[in-house]
């Protein structure tokens, strides 16, 4: 993936410093309870959730079981309806495309070249805003948040709402201080209250919208039977996006397709709800190839793999791959509201994160390597999926692979060796028994702080609970016999 | 299609047939959907009004054309209201300097005006969302969307459905579609709602009556 | 019906007062219970710690020590959960009927009212694995409103998990430690004098967290809530 985020510690270190900002800590506490509680009555709305979320579940099955036939189908339509498509293998080659074809739109010293962008998860996952600008060609971000991470050289920390780590104090105080650097300043005066800062969004962000030549958007889903490309989402920054440019380059994920139009009906249910909590989102555009008269005149999708077979390769892992990134699993996920979204260090924070970037990118950095052991297993993450993501068995499966392959390099030597002794110990009564026995003994020694390893890390904030004076073993063979 | 293209194409294309190698045969392609293809049968022209409301949107009734016209005259806060082509005349409130898109409106001038009215293709009840197509009297997608005021007329009952599945096929999607749900809003600072930001910070519909 | 107890690994060593107290409960209500002396541990630590090869074993252990037995009774939720829907998968064979200790009063034997008293202000924590895994749902809740002089409250933020996790607590110990201040904090905001769950490794963290803190509230596992009677109490 993208080189923003290299370099990162690994989750536990990261989420440290989150902690202990109180700051974060109450933005996040807020923000994502706020929308905890509004999507659990969106949903409660609809009495056939699940046979909504087992549909969904089902169909996103059925198109990676078939994905080959979706996409050949796709492509097919997509240029019958006068559309291009583009295939990338991984992030480089995906980023030269969209440079490629940004070029080939014209553009001079005079007028340099510049886009306008939607929020799209899959060109913050190939790092597209950094190599424009290394290649000279500005991006801009349309979306709120996505502006309010942009202006203040910032990552994004949630799928849905990139600036859910700040509040709309920080948020004013940075379009005080940058939007002048991108283009219209912020108003005079300019209050926190999030009317007017959605308003100093809408100024600054209008004078783009009509004079942009090219647009970058992703997509949320592309429907295989017809070609069609549909894109969710509340603003209008992508209505902007989507209709007024002369060339639309859409970066999607191979496995964004569904195969029928009337698969829709599906998700056009289950995604605004479990997202933002409403019942239908204020836009939604669809559009098929190019239209005559209407909207942009070149149309270019490119098809991004950058990991997606290998995790589709993974027979447990590829669940994974049903994602729409609705962001239901961050927002009720206790460990993304302490230890925030950047230190998942990737675009995709939170439990799908944790599950998803480590097949996407692999899990030789240390980083990679720490996410599937960020979780506590308390499945609240599963039960929101709408699409029946098993977050919680991936996670499991993937610490298995971390295991296996640490052993390939002689790492988690003490960790495997405890559990092979625990495991021998239990599978041997007399060495169980005489092993509690000893702790029995002892359990006036056990200090109350354990200066290393695991002891040390429990009981810095916890203490040992006192060990009896009997096992319940003892006080059985006493009493029962 | 230049060589690394087309070589990007089949190695992505190999990839995913080695990767899914397990995957049941053809036969299997049959979704079980055990969901409602409805959740209200009634009242649908209530229901979407409720809705809209709910969103933001502001509705009226019109028993009448001649009455979206004085509905409409008393929503504008300007003379320049863009009409695209396929609204009736009778629609269209004599104080106001209807803009047609022929030639077609440039962006900046359509920013400059105060409103654009248009009919629809549909309007689902559940969800509160009025649908646009492109086809008669809804014009492209850019006049409904730069301009800051949206007034749609809703022909009720006959253009509501009750959800999207009842929804979807009716709609053709070789033609460019705007689903749209209240007026442009944002969740993205706390989590909290508020309405407008780049699309039409006001949405007026309509709803007129059948037998007019 | 034969019935055996699996005490767990934790409560053994660690608890054996609510192994104790499932006993006495299930004795009090004329169930005769076994304790099949070979048994350890179901595994489940091993296992979530992404070792699934060193949990085989003990869940073949498992079926083994039970084998024969018409229901296991066993007062965590969260160890019941593993054996119920991991353990077939680690294992051929027929996994023994397992019961969470809810489960089996009110569904096996039918009672809601097990004649306990317990005359304190209690706030009950359903534990992840009780609620999401198991689905124990309203059991617990059930029984506790049944028991005579106990004063039920709500928990604010009862269903976030409390941070334990297993291995988690230690690998992730300052998400952890955060995750179990925030469940002291809402345990005494409940105004309760105990916290009561189904599992005693949740409550290890919750309760070693208010110790550590000195927040005024005591922890205790649902079993000895159930098993008191006026003259335990008094005694």
């Amino acid at each position: 993936m993208t080189g923003v985020y290299v370099g990162m510690p690994a989750f536990p270190t990261a989420a440290r410093a989150a902690t202990r900002n109180a700051q974060l800590r109450a933005n996040l506490t807020r923000a994502t309870h706020t929308i905890r509680d509004r999507r659990a009555r969106a949903v409660a709305e609809l009495e056939d959730w699940e046979g909504l979320r087992q549909a969904g579940k089902a169909i996103k099955d059925e198109t990676l079981a078939h994905l080959d036939d979706y996409l050949l189908q796709l492509e097919a339509k997509v240029t019958e309806a006068g559309g291009t498509v583009h295939w990338a293998r991984d992030a480089d080659e995906a980023n030269r495309i969209v440079t490629e074809l940004i070029r080939a739109t014209g553009g001079s010293d005079d007028q340099p070249h510049e886009v306008v962008k939607v929020k799209s998860m899959a060109t913050q996952e190939i790092g597209l805003n950094e190599h424009l600008a290394a290649e000279g060609i500005s991006a801009y971000e349309t979306d709120l948040a996505e502006l309010i991470v942009q202006l203040g050289d910032d990552l994004p920390s949630h799928i849905l709402v990139p600036a859910i780590h700040k509040n709309r104090t920080e948020i004013r105080d940075i379009f005080r201080e940058r939007m002048g650097e991108w283009g219209r300043p912020a108003p005079e005066g300019l209050t926190d209250t999030p009317a007017d800062l959605a308003e100093a969004a809408r100024l600054h962000l209008r004078e783009k919208f009509l004079r942009a030549k090219v647009a970058v958007s992703g997509a949320n889903f592309m429907v295989a039977e017809t070609g069609t490309l549909v894109v969710l989402e509340s603003e209008g920054n992508g209505r902007m996006c989507l209709t007024l440019p002369e060339t639309l380059i859409s970066v999607v994920g191979i496995e964004k397709i569904v195969p029928t139009w009337r698969d829709l009906e599906v998700f056009l249910q289950l995604l605004p709800r479990s997202s933002t909590a409403e019942r239908m989102n204020p836009y939604t555009t669809m559009w098929t190839g190019t239209h005559e008269g209407d909207g942009p005149k070149q149309f270019h999708l490119v098809l991004l793999d950058n990991g997606r077979t290998q995790t589709l390769a993974d027979e447990v892992g590829r669940q994974a791959l049903r994602c729409i990134r609705c962001s239901a699993c961050l927002n009720v996920c206790p460990v993304y509201e302490r230890a925030g979204g950047h230190a998942y260090g990737s675009a995709y924070p939170g439990p799908i994160g944790a599950i998803l970037t480590p097949q996407l990118r692999g899990t030789a950095s240390e980083l990679d390597a720490s996410l599937p052991y960020a979780s506590s297993l308390c499945g609240a993450c599963f039960e929101a999926c709408p699409v029946a993501i098993d977050i919680p068995e991936v996670l499991l499966h993937l610490r298995e692979r971390v295991g296996r392959e640490a052993k390939e390099h002689g790492g988690h030597r003490l960790e495997r060796a405890a559990m092979k002794a625990a495991t021998y110990a239990m599978t041997h009564p007399a060495v169980y028994r005489a092993a509690e026995n000893a702790a029995v003994r002892a359990r006036k020694l056990i200090p109350k702080k354990v200066p290393f390893g695991a002891g040390k890390a429990w009981t810095e904030t916890r203490d040992l609970p006192e060990l009896p004076e009997q096992t319940f073993r003892q006080w059985w063979k006493e009493t029962h016999r | 299609m230049n060589p690394t293209a087309s070589s990007a194409r089949e190695e992505i294309l190999a990839r995913i047939r080695a990767a899914s190698g397990d995957a049941p045969s053809t036969d299997a392609r049959i979704i079980n959907r055990d969901y409602l293809a409805a959740h209200v049968e009634t009242d649908l022209v209530d229901l979407l009004a409720e809705n809209l409301t709910d969103y933001r949107a502001r509705v009226y009734r019109a028993a009448a054309p001649a009455d979206v016209a004085v509905i409409v005259a008393g929503l504008l806060h300007g003379p320049r209201l863009v009409v695209p082509d396929g609204v009736p005349d009778a629609w269209i409130p004599a104080e106001a300097t209807a803009l047609r898109d022929q030639p077609a409106l440039d962006p900046a001038t359509l920013d400059l005006t105060h409103a654009v009215l248009t009919g629809c293709a549909l309007a689902i009840a559940e969800t509160g969302t009025i649908v646009l197509d492109g086809g008669p009297g809804q014009g492209r997608r850019a006049l409904t969307l730069v301009p800051d005021h949206h007034i749609c007329v809703v022909r009720c009952p006959e253009q509501v459905v009750a959800s999207i599945p009842q929804a979807l096929p009716l709609l053709d999607p070789t033609r460019p579609q705007t689903w749209i749900a209240g007026p442009s809003a944002t969740s993205d600072i706390e989590l909290d709602r508020v309405e407008g930001v780049h699309g039409p910070r006001l949405l007026d519909v309509i709803l007129l009556a059948a037998r007019s | 019906m034969r019935i055996a107890l699996f005490v767990t690994c934790v409560n053994d060593l660690a608890y054996p007062g609510t192994g104790i107290a499932a006993v006495r409960l299930l004795e009090r209500l004329g169930v005769e219970v076994a304790f099949p002396e070979a048994q350890t541990c179901c595994g489940q630590m091993q296992y979530n710690t992404g070792y699934p090869s060193a949990a085989v074993p003990l869940a073949e252990k498992f079926g083994k020590d039970f084998a024969g037995f018409d229901a296991v009774v066993v007062p965590s939720g969260s160890c019941g959960a593993f054996i119920r829907d991991v353990h077939p998968k680690l294992v051929e064979g027929a996994v023994p009927p397992v019961y969470e200790l809810t489960e089996y009063l009110i569904d096996v034997l039918g009672v809601e009212q097990v004649g306990a008293y317990f005359p304190h202000k209690v706030a009950y924590h359903p534990t992840c694995h009780s609620s999401r895994l198991l689905k124990v749902g309203d059991r617990p809740t059930r029984l506790l409103r049944a028991v005579e002089g106990l004063e039920l409250v709500e928990l604010p933020g009862a269903a976030e998990c409390c941070g334990f996790g297993g291995t988690f607590s230690v690998k992730n110990p300052d998400v952890s430690a955060a995750m179990g201040a925030d469940k002291v904090t809402h345990a005494v905001e409940s105004g309760a004098e105990y916290l009561v769950a189904a599992d005693n490794s949740c409550l290890m963290h919750i309760g070693g967290t208010a110790r550590r803190s000195g927040a005024p509230i005591k922890t205790i596992h649902l079993a000895e809530i159930l098993a008191a009677t006026r003259e335990t109490v008094n005694a």
